[in-house]
């Protein structure tokens, strides 16, 4: 990973009929990084990516991928960035490896080079066997699978992934986030949209969350739960016989208790660290009956629903 | 470009609605040549061919049978066909495929795509004109045993060019349906219902006449200058159709004897000389024909290619 941009945003804003979609939105990926999108569905995920692929214009704000301006040289940045779009299609008629030659062809890649390419990347995403059927007999996971193919094929920069794991069954995510967590290796920059929280944590370095337009938060996974927990990495549940105030504030001030949040006999407690052993301590000596201790390490999972319960 | 004409043109032979097509032409050729058969003889005395004008060859695409020209009958219903059918899915097809912006993400220009598809489409047209123009006069040719003279193949191979144009037109306003509707069966409907009317109601039912004659009656009693206006008028209500002026420019090209694009004066026929007008003069009385037809198939390409290149990429 290095610190050199291969996408930058700054207040980037795109309006359909008068509704805001894309709302000065800041986006920062760095080289060589797995870049998660994040944000519910009409979030503005789509929008932002075709305004980063120069297949829609920007209301306001400016753009950069790599060192191209997408508005103004669309094709410079066409021929870097591969982009897999949700509901990826091909043409019917075609072999799995007709279809990709058709992109290579688009791509001027000589033919040759093409054939090889091909057969590499065919292999890559295990499609060796099928490489000569017809693609309407391609079930979902084949052709998404088929789009990682063609997306490989011009050997891009930045690959731009658009919900990649829709529609795919546990074992084919599986296969699908392998080959997302290794293109970095190859030198690739990933950008992948998604609202499936888990496979985001497992393969991004970084994610950016979308809400209503906005970029409400971005950075690096580990920075992000530490910000969005109010300084806390670990929630301790605390449950004991009944409501006890006292308890409370004696937690309150212990070192390294960030909060405390009492809803009835269960205490939240968000800690830097694991405390449980102290805080168990503390609600012994404080003559409360503990009923039961529980740990959460934070998630993304947490992180996002933070950011949506403040909607 | 050459890499999506080059696989337009692939799907395009590829397709079974390619040979359907085909086989409607081999059976348009067929039945044609069949007609020529039959009635060549007599169409030839009629027309005066043999003793005055010399044009035996182009009786063969002329040829009546049971009061139809079944040839040029046919070009004029399957030709349109062709065109909306080369043409009615060009744009939408990719979007619900979902081809279209894997196809625009890559390095191309956003007006490569629907001029390639054109292109593939004349390309086809052209192929498929020909081979039916070909495969009449070949055969023909072995019928009659009377070699065409320069002049025939030079009014052939306008009248070629001029039924290409005419399937463009056609094929243009499909492909503009195709980039508005986001459905298939829409894009296809639209132009069809459009080809009914301007070819079935309107030149071939005689609704374009009946129309002209209640706009611009020619009343019995009024001086000749109002009734030739009044002709004139009916004409041009008449040429409203795309189908009316292809019907005028290939007779004008494949019947040189013919020379009435307009009124004429009975006191005026007394003064026409039976002989088929020449090659120049044919030319200079359907090039409107040919300009308007031009004409309006780029207005269609124009509007679709405007209308493709503001339009959104989403899918949804």
């Amino acid at each position: 990973m290095s610190e050199k941009l291969a996408i930058e945003t700054r207040d980037l804003t795109k309006t359909y009929d008068g509704v805001t979609v894309v709302d000065c939105l800041n986006l920062h990926v760095r080289e060589n990084e797995v870049f998660g999108l994040l944000g519910p569905n009409g979030a503005g995920k789509t929008t932002t990516i075709l305004m980063l692929l120069g297949l829609t214009e920007p209301a306001s704000g400016m753009a950069r991928v790599y060192d191209f301006n997408p508005i103004k040289e669309p094709l410079k940045v066409k021929r870097i960035v591969g982009y897999l779009p949700e509901a990826v299609g091909f043409y019917d008629n075609l072999t799995a490896r007709e279809n990709l030659k058709f992109i290579a062809e688009l791509n001027n890649i000589d033919p040759a080079e093409a054939a090889q390419r091909i057969d590499e990347t065919l292999e890559m995403v295990g499609l060796t066997d099928e490489r000569d059927m017809v693609t309407n007999k391609f079930s979902r996971g084949m052709k998404q699978r088929l789009g990682i193919a063609d997306v490989l094929i011009k050997k891009p920069k930045l690959v731009i992934l658009d919900e990649p794991t829709s529609g795919l069954d546990p074992a084919g995510i599986n296969q699908l986030l392998d080959i997302i967590a290794n293109m970095p290796t190859m030198g690739t920059t990933v950008l992948l949209s998604s609202h499936q929280l888990y496979q985001v944590q497992r393969v991004c370095h970084s994610v950016g969350i979308l809400s209503k337009g906005k970029m409400v938060i971005e950075g690096p996974i580990a920075e992000l739960g530490r910000e969005a927990l109010s300084g806390g990495r670990y929630t301790i549940e605390v449950e004991t016989a009944e409501p006890n105030a006292e308890l409370v504030d004696i937690l309150k001030k212990m070192e390294g208790v960030d909060k405390v949040e009492a809803s009835g006999n269960i205490l939240r407690v968000s800690t830097g660290s694991d405390l449980r052993s102290e805080i168990a301590r503390a609600v012994v000596n404080s003559n409360a009956s503990l009923i039961q201790i529980k740990v959460h390490e934070f998630s993304l999972d947490d992180i996002y629903m933070q950011y949506f319960k403040e909607e | 470009m050459a890499a999506i004409l080059r696989k337009e043109l692939y799907d395009c032979f590829n397709s079974v609605r390619f040979f359907v097509l085909f086989l409607l032409v081999l059976v348009a050729s067929g039945f044609g040549i069949y007609a020529a058969h039959q009635g060549i003889r007599a169409a030839l005395a009629e027309s005066g061919a043999v003793t005055e004008g010399g044009f035996v060859f182009l009786v063969l695409f002329t040829s009546s049978f049971h009061d139809y020209s079944i040839l040029t009958l046919a070009i004029c219903i399957i030709v349109p066909i062709t065109g909306i059918v080369l043409g009615f899915d060009a744009i939408n097809s990719e979007r619900t495929g979902g081809t279209l912006s894997r196809l625009l993400a890559q390095p191309v220009y956003r007006d490569s795509v629907i001029n390639g598809k054109f292109l593939a489409g004349i390309v086809a047209l052209t192929i498929m004109v020909g081979t039916t123009l070909l495969l009449v006069a070949g055969y023909g040719l072995r019928m009659i045993g009377v070699p065409p003279t320069a002049e025939e193949i030079i009014r052939l191979f306008i009248y070629g060019v001029v039924t290409v144009v005419y399937g463009a037109f056609w094929m243009a306003l499909a492909m503009l349906f195709s980039v508005i509707f986001r459905r298939a069966a829409g894009s296809m409907l639209v132009p069809l219902v459009i080809f009914l009317v301007v070819y079935f109601f309107w030149v071939f039912l005689g609704l374009g006449e009946d129309v002209a004659k209640a706009i611009a009656p020619i009343t019995s009693g009024t001086d000749v200058a109002t009734q030739l206006q009044q002709a004139g008028l009916q004409q041009n209500i008449l040429r409203l159709s795309p189908s009316y002026l292809f019907q005028e420019a290939y007779i004008a090209l494949l019947i040189p004897m013919w020379k009435g694009l307009g009124a004429i004066l009975y006191s005026d026929l007394a003064y026409m000389l039976p002989n088929p007008i020449s090659l120049g003069q044919s030319l200079l009385t359907i090039w409107p024909h040919l300009a308007s037809l031009v004409s309006l198939s780029v207005i269609c390409f124009g509007i679709s290619y405007v209308t493709f290149m503001r339009q959104e990429i989403r899918a949804t």
